[in-house]
């Protein structure tokens, strides 16, 4: 993995991977590793390449796809008499369906009648308004009703409803298991060991693998659907309410302890009231994990704006696409400000800002507001303009032709230099890159990657590693992951690029920061559906289309990284420094990035996995390899047992990606206290403080 | 002290929770949705869960029959984006009633409707279905003999683009769609790689910008289609299909059968005796009328509109189908 980053110094020039430190200190073992996992690359791929490639056709299967494929029909033929069926997996379903129902039938639609929502667009606005209020303030409850009228503006409102109503099952069902289950992990250690590879698999996993094996056993549909988000927004919610627990310091515990509580007074009186505000922050990670994986969920009869969005991206009209990729950004804005409002509330008080309103003010205002929603919940559900969004006033259509004539106008006018730019990167930085890697004996890649996993690691590493490679040559997969790895590593090379540039700007200048970081904390929460739609536009469907979203995606993560890194750096060493007449690039480039480096590798580690999940999503939009796969396998049965296996390889290589990323960032110094892993579209903690 | 500020907060948020549901509970009789649902006369259609595939023909199909069965017989239509294969599996779960385009798919008929007993079979469509390669017509003009496949390799490397890898490129569509390209180009032994573009909006672009450009292209395509009447591209022969060829898919080396495009419905629906089913059934047209009304949705008619234009211009055969 860093070897590759050697390799790609020379040609692209980035940022120096995180192992030049050493190389002044003492050319040591590591350097001597490196070098000679570079050089046995170099010569295997000169004399070698071509042979022992394992590539495999797209429509060839191994035996083990066949053997999974016969799991498809398996599921088929014993859902209804297997006891695991009919006694968990079904009643599961029909439990998790009655859930979603019940929540889109308030506020989406019916079944019966009119199909009109229990709770018409006026209502809905209203009391999620006062929701807003009730668990934030003022400024986020007026931002939720003028959002949510936005999308009746749009046209989208009960599209919109659907995905709100999904995903409120959704968070509410995560925090049922997340909240326990971090409880758990928080007071016994040894539960924390067993959950924590699990959480980390599951994190990995980008989202789009859930949906094939999830679809078959529990059909598609709104059930599927929950369950999918569920398992990828629990995590989080598991992580910081364990992190909570755990952060109560130990005097407090010990003083508790001294009155003679009990474990589950302890537990109800001191924990959890303390570790209030992380799981909160949880929750709200939680909550734009969900939403993410809510769009996503239109591949299996999610109704919502996801729909929308896949029907656009289908019929490349980028003008519906973009509209509703707006309701998502908006959606994804207000769930953050309201959960994040929230957990600022939930400060202990003695931190929190002193609101202007007395608090006694605040309850007499909060229960008039609540009968002023009732009023109007009752209204929307007797009038029929309360109702149902009024079609007059509805703006969709001009933003749809709107966006569509300047895609449109784009596409004629700047075709030569998208395609020229697209073709140019394509042919000088992709192909190249992925013939590298695609051609190279797969011994060789196992013998550059155990060099490298030993020089950052030792031997635990070494092991790991080659056991990642081993069962992805199992899988029978070894091409196209050596294909998505190449699309990965170029977007992240870019990732770095940029995170280097914008980061040292950001973490030199407190006026850009004070101007970048909202947009990027905006662009985080994003789901990563989204981004395909503008440069779907402009690049057509590619693999570089993807590896461009893929860029946008990963960037601010590894920018706001990167800035945090360069602030860290103590501004005594710099005042020196530029005391000793360095000029800035001096500065930047001999103090400010060695001091972050270890920055730098762990912006390299999330960039790595965020631009992975997004390489995979990618595939919707032409991207190959094993993000190919899955949707292959997704789609037409006779690929599912590849596409699971594909799914499985996808997996295999974001645990050894992240494992040599994380140990190269913290092999210097000592191994730091790892907080917990952001997932895609978490919000940073940074952000808080 | 802690405590009684949750407590505060939890309290009135508690009581209104219960105020709603008390609300929701005491006022319900009044709701629009439930007068609706009492005035049921002419609702006794119920709901029809219609899935809806990606390409324009399916959309015409699934229009037309959309619009017959809310404007003629009452009935709520609700239209779901799914992949084709991914909709027989809404059979079992009661997501899907209706798929009003389906080509062949012998597999999942005999898992959906043989041995799960979850849908019926409803009748083919009236349209006749093909799949196969196709060039734009210049191509074909310029270069005759690349209408027989046997001298595909011969023009591979004028075939090749950035995507295929140093081979000819074939341009697939939406990975769903059903397709025998890989094992073809493998058991042939073409020197091409199968590219996918994802969609079939973005192969129709790519065959309209090859014709306009004079640029090289070979890609996969079918009919019926709207596009051929704008751009009539050339068909490739592939070696002749006879019965059998393709029983192993991952051994085929034979041009596409001819399909008898169908409908397929959920048992429960036909068993329903829902009006809407017994349409399901009637529905037939051919292919000219599916390229009309696709044609119209693709000119920027809504699919609703132009189906409604149709319907309008056909009165006895859709009177036909309601007997």
């Amino acid at each position: 993995m860093s070897a590759t980053l050697t390799e790609a110094k020379e040609t692209v020039r980035t940022e120096p991977s995180p192992n030049p430190e050493p190389r002044r200190r003492r050319p040591s073992r590591r350097v001597v590793l490196l070098g000679s996992a570079a050089l046995t690359w170099l010569l295997g791929f000169l004399f070698l390449h071509g042979t022992a490639t394992l590539a495999l056709p797209t429509s060839e299967l191994t035996d083990l796809h066949r053997t999974l494929n016969h799991f498809n029909s398996w599921v088929a033929s014993n859902r209804t008499d297997n006891p695991v069926f009919l006694y968990l997996l079904s009643p599961l379903r029909t439990g998790v369906d009655a859930v979603a129902n019940a929540f889109t039938t308030i506020f989406a639609a019916s079944t019966t009648g009119l199909r009109l929502p229990e709770i018409g667009w006026l209502g809905t606005v209203a009391l999620l308004g006062w929701i807003a209020w009730a668990v934030g303030n003022a400024r986020v409850a007026l931002l939720t009703v003028a959002v949510f009228v936005f999308f009746g503006l749009q046209g989208l409102f009960v599209e919109a409803a659907y995905t709100f109503a999904l995903v409120l099952t959704a968070v509410l069902l995560s925090l049922c298991v997340g909240i326990p289950l971090g409880v758990l992990a928080g007071v016994s250690s040894r539960f924390q060991k067993a959950v924590t590879p699990v959480l980390d698999f599951m994190q990995i996993l980008p989202s789009f693998v859930y949906l094939a094996p999830l679809a078959l056993v529990f059909l598609i549909g709104p059930a599927s659907a929950v369950i999918a988000t569920v398992i990828y927004a629990a995590p989080p919610i598991i992580r910081l309410t364990a992190h909570g627990i755990r952060g109560i310091p130990e005097n407090t515990r010990e003083a508790s302890d001294s009155l003679g509580t009990t474990g589950l007074q302890r537990l109800f009186t001191l924990q959890i009231p303390m570790a209030k505000r992380t799981i909160v922050m949880g929750i709200n990670q939680g909550t734009m994990a969900a939403l993410s994986m809510v769009t996503i969920a239109a591949l299996i009869a999610a109704p919502g704006l996801g729909q929308v969005v896949v029907r656009a991206l289908q019929s490349l009209d980028v003008g519906t696409a973009v509209n509703a990729g707006l309701s998502i950004v908006l959606m994804a804005i207000v769930l953050d400000r309201v959960t994040t409002a929230a957990s600022e509330r939930a400060k202990p008080k003695t931190q929190r800002r002193q609101s202007k309103l007395p608090r006694r003010l605040r309850t007499i205002l909060l229960a008039a507001g609540f009968a002023i929603v009732l009023v109007l919940i009752q209204l929307s559900r007797t009038v029929l303009w309360a109702a149902q969004f009024p079609q007059e006033v509805n703006f969709g259509p001009d933003i749809v032709n709107g966006v569509a004539g300047a895609s449109d106008w784009l596409q004629t006018h700047l075709s030569l230099l998208t395609e020229t730019f697209r073709e140019g990167m394509t042919v000088s930085l992709l192909n190249p890159f992925q013939t590298v890697l695609t051609d190279t004996p797969f011994f060789i890649i196992f013998a550059v990657l155990a060099l490298a996993a030993y020089a950052f690691g030792g031997w635990k590493l070494t092991a790991l590693v080659l056991g990642c490679l081993a069962a992805i040559v199992y899988l029978g997969l070894w091409g196209d992951a050596m294909a998505t790895l190449a699309s990965t590593l170029v977007a992240t090379v870019i990732v770095m690029l940029l995170g280097v540039v914008f980061g040292v700007a950001m973490g030199r200048s407190k006026r850009l920061d004070n101007f970048l970081r909202p947009i990027l904390d905006a662009g985080q929460t994003l789901p990563s559906f989204v981004y395909l739609v503008p440069f779907l536009g402009l690049f057509g469907a590619t693999r570089f289309t993807a590896i461009v979203a893929g860029v946008i995606y990963a960037a601010p993560a590894a920018i706001k990284i990167m800035a945090d890194g360069i602030t860290g750096v103590s501004p005594t060493v710099v005042e020196a420094a530029v005391s000793s007449g360095s000029t800035p690039w001096q500065v930047i480039t001999k103090v400010q990035l060695p001091m972050a480096r270890k920055s730098l590798g762990l912006a390299a580690n999330q960039g790595l996995i965020y631009v992975l999940a997004m390489v995979v999503v990618g595939a919707l939009v032409g991207a190959g390899g094993l993000g190919y796969d899955v949707v292959g396998g997704f789609v037409q049965s006779s690929l599912f047992g590849k596409g699971l296996a594909a799914g499985l390889a996808i997996v295999f290589l974001g645990i050894l990606l992240d494992r040599i990323t994380q140990a190269a960032a913290f092999a210097a110094p000592a191994r730091s206290h790892r907080t917990a892993k952001p997932t895609p579209n978490s919000v940073p903690t940074t952000k808080e403080a | 002290m802690r405590k009684t500020s949750v407590i505060r907060r939890v309290v009135p948020a508690l009581a209104g929770a219960a105020a709603t549901a008390l609300l929701l509970a005491g006022c319900g009789g009044s709701s629009l949705n439930q007068t609706a649902a009492a005035d049921g006369s002419k609702a006794s259609c119920g709901t029809v869960n219609v899935a809806l595939n990606a390409w324009v023909g399916y959309t015409a199909n699934a229009a037309v029959y959309s619009y017959v069965a809310k404007d003629k017989l009452g009935c709520t239509v609700v239209q779901k984006d799914l992949n084709e294969q991914i909709a027989w599996q809404g059979f079992g779960s009661g997501e899907v009633d209706v798929i009003i385009e389906n080509w062949g798919h012998a597999d999942l008929a005999k898992q959906y409707i043989t041995d799960q007993a979850v849908a019926v079979d409803a009748g083919p469509t009236g349209n006749k279905g093909r799949i196969g390669w196709y060039v734009p017509p210049w191509l074909a003009k310029a270069h005759p003999d690349i209408l027989d496949s046997k001298n595909l390799n011969k023009y591979a490397s004028l075939l090749k683009t950035s995507e295929s890898g140093g081979k000819g490129q074939l341009l697939d569509g939406d990975p769903a769609f059903v397709t025998n390209d890989e094992a073809l180009v493998k058991n042939l032994n073409l020197d091409y790689k199968v590219v996918y573009s994802g969609s079939e909006a973005s192969l129709i672009q790519s065959f309209r910008a090859a014709e306009k450009n004079k640029t090289p292209l070979l890609g996969y395509f079918y009919e019926p289609q709207w596009f051929l009447s704008e751009v009539p591209l050339a068909k490739v022969n592939l070696p002749k299909w006879t019965k059998g060829c393709d029983a192993d898919a991952e051994k085929i080396a034979c041009d596409y059968p001819d399909y008898t495009l169908n409908k397929i419905i959920s048992k429960k629906f036909a068993d329903s005796g829902s009006p809407a089913a017994k349409l399901a059934k009637a529905f037939s047209w051919t292919n000219a009328d599916q390229d009309s009304v696709a044609t119209d949705i693709q000119n920027g008619m809504k699919p609703e509109a132009a189906a409604k234009k149709w319907v309008d211009a056909h009165p006895e055969q859709v009177a036909a189908w309601l007997k």
